[in-house]
């Protein structure tokens, strides 16, 4: 970022909740660049900031649409990295049609299971599966005019009534970001999960993406979008995933019925028959993670025992759990390190759940509010939960911290960096290393003379890690599997040096090929730690990033498409002409000798036919995604749709909110009824969380540390002092805020920092909370949560919540205490005449629309490759393209991954969607063994995702992150 | 202390020195000249990285007889200089402040408070009730006939504060006995 000649810090508070990392924007301002930081509040990185720009919660896109709507009619895109590195010049399928035609919704919408079918995006192609482009740009049919066309109503008046944004800073905007875009100069754009936490938060991403891409700042120094993460490894457990939908390296998790085989699976992640990029080497991957669990079990002969994975069928992420326990689906939850009590939204359908579960195992360093829920949380209080009552087992086990244990942590940019054990843990205190260890080996033991079937993947795991001299296991020859290994000949048991020495015939394990080069040669690269001082600002000698210790992705893309570089001011990874190589200041992430000029005329064949400025190297056809043919669920490109619980109108279409958003209609997770239904008025107000830079996520390593809980003691509010004149609040008062959830108590601080926006005529006050208290009796400070106010509303490509946006009333005064408070927030519930149905309408466009819309599949489908399903005539993505946008986005940081449920969208959009949004959003459909098994597996075929077309981009995770526990408000990490 | 003498007043101390301002050594006490850094006692000093969040600031962990006594910015690290927010600095409480909890604690049903339980006898219990979750919520095939080979039975939550290699232990666990509810905070 200290290379940036411009800084747009937008769904972030970074100088908050990234102190440190902030030292680079303020490195990057004294060096000469512009920084603008577009939020609803003035916060911290207002301060420093050149400008602020003050925007209504949940109405980026329309801001992000109108920046681009502008390059695009005044011709100020970057023209020839455009051309060269994008699919501007694709042409999409006749029948495409955009919400534009079709008042908010893209073809392919099936209304009977809210989800598209993407076989209208898909790219037109010959009979080889080549694309065909027009490099005139002209071609109404062309990337580069659909797109120009979808954003052409997203205009400075649209801005400043839907925003709240004024037209002279908007211009100030348009101003910044292209004239320090181009050859000699690089925007850069940093989110955290102000932009996640929405129900279409990956499409805030992505339309960063589109921009950053139209104005040639992906690849290059000071350009990209940074993601900023708000926990220490909130990278590296998606890298390496503690995820229901993926394996390590973003290697899916098989779902039942379409990955039946390993050779289905195999074709899902990417073949050479599929792609070009890297993915096309997916057998290789998927054949060293599973040599490297089952080891000798694992041969060719059985598929390297791919049929031990377990199958999904479904999401089963967090909110889905969850609900499964309140149906007595799950007996036992194991919590590590996380404080859903306190960090996930709507606290209380998250601790009702916990009291389902037989038995619950904590492992943190405190009583956490999630360990003591049974005694002294707020259902306790209003006597809705009876402690005597409550069957759960509670196992409270003490964690070692980060001083007690060796191991690695992923930080936001890739980074993966060693840490050193300092002292031994005190006590029972143990690493997570040593308690998963432990398990396995008793549970193993427990079951040695099992002749079950099912028991055969935890006796044949390879599961013998040496101990050390305390009896500890030794974290390295962890770090070992992960990076691989030879298995058998004259190298047996010697380490990869990197992932292109992964073979598919089981002479090679490695247990997450990204991570491969990680121990080459045998050393810890993660703990190299070459002081500053001794090496140039790139640092390549300090610990490692993934792959193959890459700084930048993507960053063949800092050279023009001939290989010189743009600029000498950005020059960062060129062709040297005379070696015939790549070379720069980074490892090039491109074949390293091919040749700027090397075409292949190749749809795939796997990495040997990329072309020479193919720059996107993870993508299947190696471009930039301006368009996106597959991998989103919710269109191929972003869209604006008003917030779940907005009281604004949507001004673009009648389809008022995403027509693909997953809601959950519960009693106990009411919606508040949206614009223009009767009792939206109850809940006028919006409510957006956040954190601050003295406490972090839900408070479990911060509200019990006596420095820090003196810094920020108490929770509060921070609203305008117009909202204060006009409810009545007074500063340092206290006030009670009401969702159709939940009610709390915070205290007032009235503040200037809030502005008071208008919208349609009307005035926005927004009121901003700190999402660091929780209720119970340990911590050094506690306070009422506001996460307790959420409601459950996901994007539906990653299943992240909707955090930003919250509808809710304020009043003077502190909530009533005891079974009252139930009835209080009653009293508004029945005010307002909620039911599980408000807010909750999907679709909100007339019949004919979606008729139209439904149509265009059929006909598509009609025309297409019926075995290819949604990808039909794409040439370009059966497989899953590694990062749309996390790709796109993905420059410095990257990794982000989609959390998408692999196939499950397929599910998603059969029957089981409607099992999902039954009336009780049970996506059990009641049943608390039945799960969501039943749907139609087959389906998933034709469905979005097709073979393969998963995303792995997504980002929002946390780009979000951002975190769960934290949910961090803009800020986010998470 | 040192014994009284009317040549320390520090008026005189200041006349006496070439302090003019007052700030410099005419007013340091016999007590501060005899302090020390905990940073220059220590036993040894060990790189890490910050617990918090995700941008990944070198610590340097100071330790004397194996305990830390004090944790700070590394300034050899490239992303952070030396640097440390307020919770990165304050993460030495986070080992040392009172009231952290080193016993393994059970909570019976219906009971009404923790009890203290031995380490080795809480891993035996989890080790059993894994196992019978793990069967009573087992699932071989959907509906369709397709296979599942998994659980629903066993959840788990969180990843993203603890080490890549704990988390790789923990999923191939978990994957392994066909446990597929495994979340972290990457979906908040």
């Amino acid at each position: 970022m200290a290379n940036a000649d411009c800084i747009i810090i937008q769904g972030s508070n970074m100088a908050e909740c990234h102190p440190v990392g902030f030292q680079w924007v303020t490195e990057a301002k004294a060096r000469g660049a512009r920084v603008i930081h577009v939020d609803p509040r003035f916060t911290r990185t207002t301060a420093i900031a050149d400008k602020h720009v003050p925007i209504r919660a949940g109405s980026d896109i329309v801001l992000l649409g109108a920046l681009i709507n502008r390059v695009l009619s005044e011709g100020l895109h970057f023209d020839e990295y455009v051309r060269a590195y994008t699919n501007a010049t694709n042409l999409i399928s006749e029948n495409y049609e955009d919400t534009e035609d079709l008042d908010g919704l893209f073809s392919g919408f099936d209304p009977e299971t809210n989800s598209y079918d993407n076989s209208t995006w898909s790219y037109q192609t010959d009979e080889s599966g080549v694309a065909f482009t027009d490099p005139t740009l002209s071609d109404p049919r062309s990337v580069f005019q659909i797109l120009k066309r979808h954003y052409s109503r997203y205009t400075p008046e649209m801005v400043a009534e839907n925003c709240g944004i004024k037209p002279a800073d908007f211009e100030y905007l348009v101003e910044s970001v292209t004239q320090n875009s181009g050859r000699e100069r690089t925007t850069c754009f940093a989110y955290a999960v102000g932009w996640t936490q929405h129900s279409l938060g990956a499409q805030f991403i992505r339309t960063a993406s589109i921009l950053q891409l139209l104005l040639g700042n992906m690849g290059r120094p000071g350009g990209g979008i940074m993601a900023l993460r708000g926990h220490a490894t909130i990278q590296g457990s998606t890298d390496i995933p503690t995820l229901f939908n993926l394996l390590p390296g973003y290697l899916p998790m098989p779902s039942a019925g379409v990955h039946e085989t390993f050779e289905d699976y195999v074709a899902a992640v990417g073949t050479p028959e599929t792609h070009k990029g890297f993915w096309a080497n997916g057998r290789s991957y998927a054949t060293n993670l599973l040599k490297a669990w089952w080891g000798d079990a694992a041969t060719k002969e059985n598929n390297f025992a791919y049929d031990y994975l377990p199958k999904i069928n479904g999401a089963h992420g967090t909110y889905q759990t969850q609900v499964r326990m309140l149906n007595d689906g799950v007996d036992g939850y194991f919590l590590l390190g996380q404080n859903p009590a306190v960090g996930s939204a709507n606290g209380r359908m998250q601790r009702m759940a916990m009291s389902h579960l037989k038995w619950m195992v904590v492992r943190d360093f405190r009583l956490i509010e999630s360990a003591t829920w049974w005694k002294d949380g707020p259902e306790i209080a209003t006597g809705e939960l009876k402690t005597e009552d409550i069957e759960t087992e509670m196992f409270f086990m003490p964690a070692a911290n980060h001083t007690e244990k060796a191991g690695t942590f992923t930080q936001t940019q890739r980074l993966v960096q060693w840490r050193h054990k300092a002292v031994n843990a005190p006590g029972d205190a143990q690493s997570e290393l040593d308690f998963f260890f432990e398990l396995g080996r008793r549970v193993r033991e427990k079951l040695k003379d099992s002749d079950d079937p099912r028991d055969r993947p935890l006796l044949d795991m390879t599961w013998d890690y040496p101990v050390d001299d305390e009896g500890e296991v030794d974290a390295e020859a962890v770090l070992a599997e992960i990076n691989g290994y030879y298995v058998g000949g004259e190298k047996d048991g010697q380490p990869l040096d990197n992932f292109n020495q992964m073979t598919d015939d089981g002479t090679t394990a490695g247990g997450c090929w990204i991570y491969a080069g990680i121990y080459a040669g045998g050393e810890n690269m993660a703990a190299r730690r070459k002081p500053r001082s001794e090496q140039d600002e790139t640092a390549a000698e300090w610990a490692w990033a993934w792959p193959a210790n890459r700084r930048i992705l993507y960053n063949r893309a800092s050279a023009a498409p001939d290989g010189t570089p743009w600029s000498e001011r950005k020059k960062f990874v060129w062709w040297d002409e005379e070696a015939g190589k790549w070379t720069g200041k980074d490892v090039p992430d491109f074949p390293i000798d091919r040749a700027p000029s090397a075409r292949s005329n190749q749809a795939h064949g796997g990495p040997a036919n990329l072309d020479g400025d193919d720059p996107f190297i993870m993508q299947a056809d190696g471009k930039g995604w301006l368009f996106a043919p597959s991998g989103m669920v919710d269109g191929p490109m972003p869209t604006h749709y008003e917030p779940q619980e907005s009281t604004v109108k949507n001004p673009l279409y009648d389809q008022q909110s995403s027509p693909t958003r997953l809601v959950m209609r519960r009693e106990d997770n009411l919606s508040a009824p949206g614009a223009g239904n009767p009792g939206s008025e109850v809940y006028p107000y919006v409510f957006t969380t956040y954190r601050l830079t003295e406490h972090h996520t839900a408070g479990g390593m911060s509200r019990w540390l006596p420095y820090l809980s003196e810094l920020q003691p108490e929770m509060f509010c921070e609203i305008s002092p117009e909202l204060a004149a006009e409810v009545g609040l007074e500063p340092y008062g206290w006030a009670t805020l009401v969702s159709p959830r939940a009610a709390i108590e915070a205290r007032v601080l009235v503040t200037k920092r809030m502005t008071p926006l208008t919208i349609g005529g009307k005035t926005i006050h927004q009121i901003g909370l700190p999402y660091h208290w929780g209720v119970g009796g340990d911590a050094t400070v506690e306070g009422d949560s506001a996460n307790d106010l959420l409601g459950v509303t996901m994007d539906p490509n990653v299943f992240i919540q909707n955090s930003k946006y919250v509808a809710g009333t304020i009043m003077p005064g502190r909530r009533p205490r005891g079974p009252e408070l139930v009835d209080f927030v009653e009293k508004y519930q029945r005010e307002a005449g909620l039911s599980p149905e408000s807010g909750n309408q999907l679709v909100t466009v007339s019949d004919e629309v979606v008729a139209e819309s439904h149509a265009a599949e059929s006909q598509a489908s009609k025309g297409g490759h019926p075995h290819r399903g949604g990808d039909s005539a794409v040439g370009v993505t059966p497989g899953r393209t590694f990062g749309d946008e996390a790709t796109d986005s993905a420059d410095d940081r990257s990794g982000r991954v989609d959390l998408r449920p692999t196939d499950s969208i397929d599910e998603n959009s059969t029957e089981t969607v409607g099992a999902n949004r039954a009336d009780d959003g049970d996506p059990t459909n009641g049943d608390p063994d039945r799960g969501y098994i039943g749907k139609d597996a087959d389906s998933a075929q034709k469905g979005n995702l097709g073979e393969g077309a998963r995303d792995f981009s997504g980002r929002n995770d946390e780009a979000a992150d951002t975190n769960t526990v934290d949910n961090r408000g803009n800020e986010e990490e998470d | 202390m040192a014994r009284f003498s009317p040549l320390e007043w520090p008026v005189l101390r200041q006349f006496r020195s070439s302090d003019t301002s007052g700030r410099g050594e005419s007013v340091v006490s016999q007590k501060t000249r005899e302090t020390t850094a905990r940073t220059t006692t220590a036993d040894k000093v060990v790189q890490s990285v910050c617990p918090y969040c995700a941008v990944g600031c070198g610590q340097k962990i100071f330790v004397k007889d194996d305990k830390v006594i004090q944790i700070e910015g590394d300034p050899d690290s490239p992303i952070s200089r030396g640097r440390l927010c307020p919770k990165g600095a304050a993460s030495e409480q986070l080992v040392n402040a009172n009231g952290r909890i080193t016993d393994v604690l059970y909570r019976a049903p219906k009971a009404k408070d923790w009890q203290k339980i031995e380490l080795n006898t809480a891993i035996d219990m989890v080790a059993d009730r894994f196992i019978e979750a793990r069967r009573n919520h087992w699932e071989d095939f959907d509906d369709k006939g397709h296979p599942l080979r998994r659980t629903m039975g066993i959840a788990s939550l969180g990843g993203a504060t603890i080490d890549n290699e704990e988390n790789y232990l923990a999923k191939k666990l978990y994957t392994a006995a066909g446990a597929i509810q495994i979340e972290n905070q990457a979906r908040i």
